[in-house]
């Protein structure tokens, strides 16, 4: 047989490319050229969507295909059926109403905040069958592998009648999405808040996309990035302090990226003031991968960052972002560009992470699982982890490396992201941060889960921050060693008490173990009044009324 | 309401003999205020603790016990109006307050 026969017979196996031929036909009968009517997008989504196809519904950190979303959960159970699908955000309850009518049964994803107690009971009923709790470069990872979705319900900002897409700033995981579905014959179905002649910059090709619908309200964005430093406390503040002294300007840290919580909005709105007077300017911080917090606002504006790559974008920080184009991205026509996978991975080979957490076991695992929710994971395991990928230096990096390495006997000079997290010894309802063993093993039994669901595992670790201290896990030689650091900044929780206080005396000399006066952090200083915006309305001010806080934050 | 006193053996010094007492914080909902001034205590330091939150002496005891001993310090009386504040609170606003008394002292 000859080669070229072998080849013909391939082509007609190519049948992904003949489907998609067929559903567009399908679609087609109810479209005016790429675009369909509002009403009709429920008919169109049973005349695409075939039985058992994998299906994204894009949902972001922020950014959701409501409408379309909400299409799906109205299509007929005895036309679509058992879907799998596979996106990274459940956030919506109509995300999970097509699991309750069966038009869906599998679901791969990685967040499930808002809908994390639902999801558990739909798990525990049978009516959800879940493929993996995945990070979110793993998620499009396997888009790229075993999970491309057959057809993605996408949504943006605007587009025009040949179906070029602007996203506007909240791009966040369009990309992946589009790239995964629009190159292996998969559908792709945007929902646009407006459709206009000309869009203002194209973030998607029109050629890419098959259909366009008009939802009749703006897609739902969430303001999960926005802190009010009204609610800073005083030993954030102080923590703060330490992860300045002990951390950032031990190391050199210049390029990282900082979780979401007050934690570290607390090291933002410090920068201006302590780290200022410490000289620091131009020597840490330069360089972020985080979402345009508005904390973020007085460090741009005394010259501490130089440059953020954003994930997503943050409701009423649109005219700040334009304006500071030479520090944030954004397009020609001057509004952010946001991209989740970027952003992941810009993190991921920084220097430095930072986040807070809900629990941390003795050997440092850390997780945010609590009993009875399934929640998930989002970008924290890969901002969180060390780098072994990583080949370039930096200082902090290389000086890491030589505390991680220090006493061994390898002769292959390495070097070491840092991973911090930063914690309260307790937090609410006088609950311990620090325990003897994660609730995450708890739910891994319930819920029948290959892993326990730890955010970052205590081996990527290399520090904790709390109110207490620093421990310093790269100075511990032995796991009795690490344990008696975690014990050493732990506080008065039960897992602190039982702190051999020898042992964490000798760590202490060595450095494993640091309490702000070993840092030389003066405790008086500890007060709200370190921090650079005290309030929303200080940070409208300091972006000089760019910032536009949106109306729950407006409490003047 | 509970009323809480812990007297320890403390370091034989006097190191703020004469100087004037410091107080920090203020009493709210997980807050507390702390007054430090020296005393004639035969060398002992001295805790005295009125708290919303009755309950938890043993953490108290600790959380003064820790404090006397990582400073040091004798002759050394601490008085403490506590709203509920969390071992961290009351961490701070005693070195806070020993910060200021040594402040007064030089």
């Amino acid at each position: 047989m000859d080669a070229f026969a072998k080849g013909r017979r391939g082509a007609e196996r190519n049948t992904l490319a003949r489907n998609y031929r067929e559903r567009l036909a399908r679609g087609a009968a109810l479209a005016d050229g790429k675009l369909v009517r509002t009403e009709d997008a429920t008919a169109l989504l049973e005349a695409v969507i075939e039985p058992g196809d994998r299906v994204c519904i894009e949902g972001n950190n922020q950014k959701h295909a409501d409408f379309l979303s909400k299409a799906l959960a109205a299509v007929s159970p005895e036309r679509v059926h058992d879907l799998h699908i596979v996106q990274s955000n459940i956030a919506l309850p109509s995300q999970l109403d097509i699991f309750e009518s069966g038009i869906a049964h599998k679901l791969d994803f990685c967040y499930a905040g808002p809908q994390g107690l639902r999801l558990a009971r739909l798990v525990g009923e049978g009516r959800v069958e879940v493929g993996a709790i995945h990070t979110y470069l793993e998620l499009y990872s396997r888009y790229f592998t075993d999970l491309t979705p057959r057809v993605s319900l996408i949504a943006a900002e605007a587009a025009d009648r040949n179906g070029n897409l602007y996203t506007g700033p909240n791009t966040e995981d369009t990309p992946a999405i589009v790239e995964a579905t629009a190159f292996k014959s998969g559908a792709l179905i945007a929902q646009v808040n407006r459709i206009v002649d000309e869009v203002p910059r194209v973030d998607v090709p029109g050629d890419w996309v098959s259909f366009v619908v008009q939802a009749p309200k703006p897609h739902y964005i969430e303001p999960i990035f926005t802190r009010d430093p009204a609610v800073i406390t005083e030993l954030q503040v102080l923590m703060a302090m330490m992860v300045i002294r002990g951390i950032y300007e031990k190391y050199g840290v210049t390029r990282l990226n900082h979780g979401i919580g007050f934690d570290t909005a607390a090291i933002e709105l410090i920068l201006p003031t302590y780290a200022e007077e410490l000289g620091l300017r131009g020597k840490i911080c330069r360089y972020m991968s985080v979402n345009p917090c508005p904390t973020l606002i007085p460090a741009i504006e005394s010259g501490f960052i130089e440059g953020i790559h954003c994930a997503g974008s943050e409701l009423g920080m649109e005219r700040y972002v334009a304006e500071h184009s030479d520090v944030f991205f954004t397009g020609r026509d001057g509004s952010m560009r946001s991209n989740r996978v970027f952003c992941q991975l810009a993190g991921h080979y920084a220097d430095l992470f930072i986040g807070s957490t809900l629990q941390i076991d003795l050997e440092g695992n850390s997780s945010t699982a609590t009993h009875s929710r399934i929640t998930g994971f989002g970008g924290a395991p890969n901002f969180g982890s060390e780098s072994r990928g990583r080949r370039h230096g930096s200082e902090s990096w290389l000086m890491a490396g030589r505390e991680a390495q220090r006493g061994s006997h390898a002769t292959m000079p390495r070097g070491r992201k840092l991973v911090v997290q930063i914690v309260e010894t307790f937090h609410e309802g006088l609950a311990s941060t620090f325990v003897e063993r994660l609730d995450a093993w708890e739910l891994k039994d319930s819920f029948n889960m290959p892993l326990p669901p730890v955010m970052v595992y205590g081996d990527d670790l290399t520090h904790i921050v709390t109110e207490e201290g620093i421990a310093n896990l790269l100075l511990c030689d032995t796991l009795e060693e690490r344990e008696q650091a975690i014990r050493g900044v732990a506080g008065y929780t039960p897992v602190g008490l039982k702190r051999d206080r020898a042992m964490v005396e000798k760590l202490r000399e060595r450095g494993a173990v640091a309490y702000p006066e070993d840092l030389g952090v003066d405790k008086r200083l500890a007060t709200r009044d370190l921090l650079a915006a005290r309030s929303i309305k200080d940070l409208v001010r300091w972006s000089d009324g760019l910032y536009d806080p949106p109306a729950r934050f407006r409490n003047w | 309401m509970e009323r809480l006193e812990y007297r320890v053996r403390g370091s034989e010094t006097d190191e703020f003999g004469g100087a004037q007492e410091a107080l920090v914080g203020v009493v709210g909902s997980g807050n507390l205020e702390v007054m430090i001034e020296p005393a004639d205590l035969g060398g002992d330091c001295l805790a005295v603790i009125e708290t919303s939150i009755t309950g938890f002496g043993a953490i108290w005891q600790q959380v003064v016990e820790d404090f006397f001993a990582r400073n040091r310090l004798g002759n050394v009386k601490v008085s403490i109006n506590d709203g509920g504040a969390t071992p961290a609170v009351v961490s701070l606003r005693l070195d806070q307050a020993l910060a200021h008394l040594r402040e007064r002292q030089a």
